[in-house]
């Protein structure tokens, strides 16, 4: 218990200092507010500082971060000068169409990569050697260029829907045929994300296993008569998954990246083109908060982690 | 032994990667903004050996090509006249450094017929010429990123292994800061700070800054480790017993310690700044037209039409395998401990 506490403060006080390395970002930004007005000879500087004072902006940094985050806290994400609207009255919707590409190809690209890290791990051989030169090309190519390839392959192939989240009469569909067309369009980015955290994971799953596998006590249970299957998957895949917990977190960030070049790609309405389109227009205040969105996701992650681990290796859970 | 040869395959790969991008004047057969208005999105340029007759040539050659009237951009070969390809011909005129000045390209045609390995992209521009000259860019970014990174990384990770106390603290805190953002994420805020329309030598200095800032956490974390494990052995104690000051020993026998690891982490890290700066230009937020990268000459594929009627716009993707594929191959090998030592 002690130590899911401490992780759980170990977060928070992260999240506070991303908190504040975000408000820095805002502050630090080149251009000031009220700088176009400065450059209006109608304007005189007793108005512009009667503006400076009705936003807060004459008030110390610490004081103007604390009133930011106590907004935060409230939901009140800040305003976004480009839409003309508060940042919390759109920012939703990307969030949630990112959430369910990423979270989507997580799932999947563990489902597949255990089997096959297990696999490989216990079969040597051809199967080793071909998955081991397949995982080298596939890690060594840049993920836009993945994206890219599959996508020229898609393109080619014509099966799935390239580009956006839905068909353009999607409105029309009953409920079957809105899910059915949702995951048409899932397709294709969820593959590539699926494509380029893959490697990375069955190598990490294999060499851990291969590690296991090597130890004493799976020898003395093969050598006892212990079944095949029960010495991998009962007896070495447990003891095998807790140095490989902590890339529960790791991939989630990864795939929030990669799902971030994806998403600009392929159109899908997420936070990747809302990152993008706000840096380009210099809408700070959300790029703060997507910044914020993705590192909350990325620390939920890790948080995930730890307690799987606290949940799989009694040595933490009973010290 | 099997592992020497491929490490030295892959290290000659890489070596010939930088020496293109060095010498990119000599290897591109074009300027990196020498537009042909027209050939506008022309195919890769055919390379014979039989010609029309059905003789064969001992000397590859390539014909001219020539709209197609009244169709736009198709194109089609003007089998009269041959072309062959020649070798250190005389071409455009371009200075080395700033010092060499030369008009020797390595290959090429002569005009009015021209040569496009790679294709030509919507400006009548040479892909090979314009990644060639991209690989300078992407490859220089990424190098000088990493090197900055270890730099900063070796001495933070120095400062904490040898000090200690809440120093040590302090700034583990402040990476692990660096290592909570997903890492596409932090790249772009931080360079979301920065001016986006500057001129191309700031831009160039603003990735390389950015990337390295946002690297240097990691290595800075090893290197601790390293350090601070390397201070326990026996002979780094008995040197420190034996009366060596602080720094002599920190020098002497406590930095060698990490050279392994800089190695490995050099091979690992100049890859992914690679693949950061190509990310950053991807998304436009690079060094602006006609200056190509990696990232900026794939930039037009995002759009679907291009990406579907000009395929040969994806042979640059296909041609960075190799380089990445042996830096792959080199982090592997130098992270494997059963290497015998080279004698």
């Amino acid at each position: 218990m002690k130590y899911v506490l401490h992780r759980i403060a170990h977060t928070v006080v992260l999240l506070l200092a991303v908190s504040i390395f975000s408000f820095l970002l805002l502050t630090l930004a080149p251009g000031k507010p009220f700088d176009e007005m400065r450059t209006n000879p109608q304007v005189s500087s007793a108005t512009i500082a009667a503006e400076r004072m009705r936003y807060g902006l004459d008030r110390p940094i610490v004081e103007r971060y604390f009133y930011w985050g106590k907004g935060l806290l409230h939901g009140d994400a800040g305003f976004s000068f480009s839409y003309g609207m508060d940042v919390r009255s759109f920012i939703w919707a990307p969030t949630r169409n990112t959430l369910l590409l990423t979270i989507t190809a997580t799932i999947l690209a563990w489902l597949i990569s255990i089997p096959i890290g297990i696999w490989c791990a216990t079969s040597n051989g051809a199967i080793d050697r071909v998955t081991g030169l397949a995982t080298s090309l596939l890690v060594s190519l840049p993920e836009p260029f993945l994206a890219l390839c599959l996508l020229y392959v898609a393109l080619r192939l014509k099966y799935t829907p390239i580009g956006g989240m839905s068909s353009l009469d999607f409105d029309a569909f009953s409920i079957g045929g809105k899910v059915l067309d949702l995951m048409r369009h899932l397709f294709l980015p969820v593959l590539i994300l699926v494509f380029a955290i893959l490697p990375v994971l069955v190598r990490h799953i294999r060499a851990s296993m291969l590690d296991v596998l090597r130890a004493p006590y799976i020898e003395a249970a093969r050598l006892g008569g212990v079944r095949r299957m029960r010495v991998i998957w009962r007896l070495a895949a447990p003891a095998a998954a807790n140095p490989i917990f902590p890339f529960v977190g790791f991939s989630i960030g990864y795939l929030l990246s990669v799902s971030l070049i994806v998403e600009v790609i392929m159109q899908w309405p997420g936070l990747g083109p809302l990152f993008l389109e706000s840096i380009y227009s210099r809408d700070l205040f959300v790029v703060v908060d997507v910044v914020l969105l993705s590192t909350l996701f990325m620390v939920v992650g890790n948080l995930i982690a730890d307690l799987l681990l606290y949940w799989n290796d009694p040595r933490i859970r009973l010290s | 032994m099997r592992h020497l040869s491929l490490l030295r395959i892959s290290v000659a790969v890489i070596a010939s990667f930088y020496l293109v991008a060095i010498a990119a004047e000599f290897f591109a057969p074009y300027g990196f903004a020498v537009s042909d208005r027209e050939h506008t999105n022309c195919p890769p340029t055919r390379i014979h050996v039989v010609d029309e007759s059905g003789h064969w040539h001992l000397r590859p050659f390539v014909y001219r090509y020539v709209e197609l009237p009244g169709e736009l951009e198709s194109y089609q070969e003007v089998r009269s006249q041959r072309y062959p390809l020649e070798f250190f011909i005389q071409g455009a005129k371009y200075k080395f450094a700033n010092i060499l000045s030369g008009r020797r390209h390595l290959f090429g045609v002569a005009s009015p017929a021209s040569i496009f390995i790679f294709g030509t992209d919507e400006y009548g521009r040479d892909q090979l010429s314009r990644f060639i000259y991209g690989a300078r860019i992407s490859l220089i970014v990424g190098t000088l990123a990493a090197a900055v990174a270890l730099f900063i990384g070796l001495g933070v990770g120095a400062l904490c292994g040898t000090f200690g106390g809440w120093v040590d603290v302090v700034i583990m805190r402040f990476t692990e800061l660096f290592m909570a953002l997903p890492w596409l994420y932090l790249l772009l805020a931080v360079r979301a700070i920065l001016p986006l329309r500057t001129s191309a030598s700031v831009s160039l200095l603003i990735l390389l800054s950015v990337v390295a800032l946002v690297g240097w956490a990691k290595p800075a974390r090893l290197f601790r480790g390293v350090i601070l494990s390397a201070q326990e052995l026996d002979f780094v104690v008995a040197a420190s017993v034996i009366g060596g000051g602080k720094w002599y020993v920190f020098r002497r026998h406590v930095l060698p310690q990490t050279g392994s690891l800089l190695l490995t982490q050099a091979a690992l890290l100049i890859p992914q700044f690679v693949i950061a700066e190509v990310t950053l230009s991807f998304l436009g937020l690079g060094v602006g037209e006609p200056i190509p990268s990696w990232g900026s000459i794939l930039a037009p594929l995002a759009r679907y039409e291009s990406l579907a009627l000009h395929w040969w716009l994806v042979l640059p993707v296909c041609a960075v395998v190799p380089l990445f594929f042996s830096y792959h191959e080199v982090t592997s090998i130098l992270q494997r401990d059963d290497i015998p030592p080279m004698m």
